[in-house]
This record gives structure tokens, sequence and C-alpha cells, in this order.
């Protein structure tokens, strides 16, 4: 491993307070076996793991999901599903109480078909949940106006999509990621669904993104731990890219070679 | 007494504390929450919360899950 990948690798990653190595979290969701889920997460290199909150069937007996994942993953409750603030409110507490953990990823949906947020309802939340003592990592549309007022409101982080949630589509406006970087610089940004294939993850982080959330683009690909392995590379990669500073677009082309002592 | 767990109906025989419904419904407590008509009782404190007629309560547990997307298909394939 050269010295850039190493420092890319080793560099850190801070969530109110708290150190991660990895950029990459990861769901726990659609994998056709928990065999295959621990692998990819395991591929990965992620260290934080988002789980949801539901409702405990009461006719049958159900074994506890949480025993199927590495206990040295951090566990990121989300309050997927939910399409109220006062409905995600709730969620959160549960979630608190269950796993003694503030972190918690904020989602309220707005419409079934498109899983767009409900900007409104997610501040609302946002608020009351800052308020609690929460964690908050709140999803929203990737709008800079947004963004700004859920840091006010204290979130820890920032979770713009990318494109809608399980579409696979990657980034679909760069333009708005690149603008929220550059006016939010000190503001912690992790792209939060949309991504489909490694090079999607890759240009969220060289858009400036701090860290990227994925569940369907690696639970859905024909081989999960492959794909996590590619993510995981894709965002260093993209992460070291970031750093490096890119060339400016040029429309014509620029000689990469000297123009003098050309053979006549 | 009659409660209601995640909606559904359910007859009480006599004076009930939460933490005697969580074990009759063996569930392992440890892995799971609860909400009585809508705020959380900690765990700590279930087994002193006598339930009451009517009382609404929830208990969760954790799935595996990322966004949304996961449970609108879940609900489309019913």
């Amino acid at each position: 491993m050269s010295t850039a990948i190493t420092a890319a690798a080793k560099e850190s990653f801070i969530i109110a307070g708290r150190e991660f190595t990895s950029r990459l979290i990861i769901g726990t969701g659609k994998y056709r076996s928990y065999e295959e889920m621990r692998s990819a997460h395991s591929a990965s290199g992620a260290e934080m793991v988002t789980v949801a909150v539901r409702r405990v069937p009461l006719d049958r007996s159900s074994e506890s999901f949480l025993d199927y994942l590495n206990p040295a993953l951090q566990i990121l409750p989300n309050t997927a599903g939910c399409y109220s603030a006062d409905d995600a409110i709730r969620t959160a507490r549960l979630a608190r109480e269950a796993l003694q953990t503030d972190l918690v990823k904020l989602e309220v949906i707005g419409d079934q078909t498109t899983l767009f947020p409900d900007n409104e309802q997610t501040l609302e939340a946002a608020r009351v949940l800052v308020k609690e003592g929460f964690v908050v990592l709140p999803y929203f549309n990737d709008d800079l106006i947004m963004a700004k007022k859920l840091l006010d409101a204290g979130c820890a982080a920032i979770m713009p999509l990318a494109a809608p949630i399980g579409s696979g589509l990657g980034v679909q406006n760069p333009a708005n990621l690149r603008i929220m970087r550059e006016q939010l610089p000190d503001a912690t940004i992790i792209v939060d669904a949309g991504v489909g294939t490694a090079s999607d993850a890759a240009v969220a982080m060289e858009l400036g993104a701090d860290a990227v959330l994925m569940n369907t683009a690696i639970a859905e690909a024909q081989d999960t731990a492959k794909m996590a392995t590619a993510m995981k590379l894709a965002i260093q990669a993209g992460r070291l890219a970031y750093q490096a500073g890119r060339m400016p677009k040029r429309l014509y082309a620029s000689a990469s070679s000297p123009l003098q002592g050309v053979i006549r | 007494m009659r409660v209601y767990v995640n909606g559904e109906s359910r007859e009480l025989s006599g004076p009930t504390s939460l933490t005697e419904l969580v074990t009759e419904l063996d569930l392992p407590p440890a892995r799971v929450a609860v909400e009585l008509n809508r705020a959380v009782v900690r765990r700590s404190e279930w087994s002193t919360t006598m339930l009451q007629d009517d009382d609404r309560i929830e208990i969760v547990h954790f799935v595996g899950g990322g966004h949304a997307a996961h449970f609108a298909s879940e609900k489309r394939s019913v």
C-alpha cells in the first residue's frame, strides 16, 4: 500500500467526538442471508451500520437481529419508515432506550412513491431530538438552505441524498453537493441514498462528502462481498482525489508533452 | 382488563406489570424497548409499571434496514 493510501485509510472521520477510520456506513436490509450480510459488512471495512426499529411480532418467536451483527460495529438506529415528526421522535426514543446510544439517523419520508424526505417534518423532529440530547444525523433533500437549518438546529452531521432511496442512480445533482461543501466547510456531510456502484461512491467523495451511507448498492449486488470491497476502495479513492484537488476542466486540448524539439 | 399490544387487543386476567407482560410474550428483555401510551418506559421501571385498562403498549425490536425502500418494497409485495 502506498503512503497516500495508508494516510487516507488512517485519517479519521469524527461524529460528535467519536472517531471512525472508515468513511463508509452501511445498511443491514435486503441481504439474502445473515451470513451474506456479515461477510459484506466485514469486506466493506465499515465501522458503523444502521438498523431499523419495528414492532415485535407477537404471534411467533423472533430471533434477535442484533445478535447477527459483529459486536464491534457501532449501531446507528434509524427512523426509516416514519412519515411524521412525531413517529420519528417516538422511534428515536425507543431506539435509544433499547440500544443505549444517542446516535440516530433521522428519516421522515414524505411520499411513498419517491420516498423523498419531508424536509419540514425532518427539521421539526431534529429540533426536538437535539434538545433531548440525541446526536442527530438527518436524511434530507440536497438543499443548502435546509442543510443550514439542520445545522443551526444542532444536528451533528447532515445527510443529503444522492438520488432516490434504492434507485442506484448515483449523484444526480453534483452541483448541489459541491455548493453545500463549499458553503459549509466545517459541516460533516454524509451522502445518504442513491449510490448504485463504486464510481457513484467515488463521485460523492470527490465532491467533498465526508462519508457515504448505502444499503441497496451492496445488498442487491450479485456478489455482495465483492461490491462491499469495491465501495471501500472507491471511497478511499474519492477521498484522496478530493484532497489532491483535481485539475481544471477545459473545453479544448492541452498538450502534456513539450512543444519544442519535435522532429521535422 | 383489556390492553392493546402493538395494536392488538389482549385480555389480561389480573394485575400485570410490564415485566410480566414481556415475559408472558416470551420476548428477550435486553433486545426490546417498550412504550406505554406513547411514552417510553425505561427497563428499570418495567417491574413497577402496572398496566391499566385500555393501555396502549408498543414493543419494538431491531430489524435489518437502511432506508425506507426496504419496507416500501415489502408493503408492495403483500
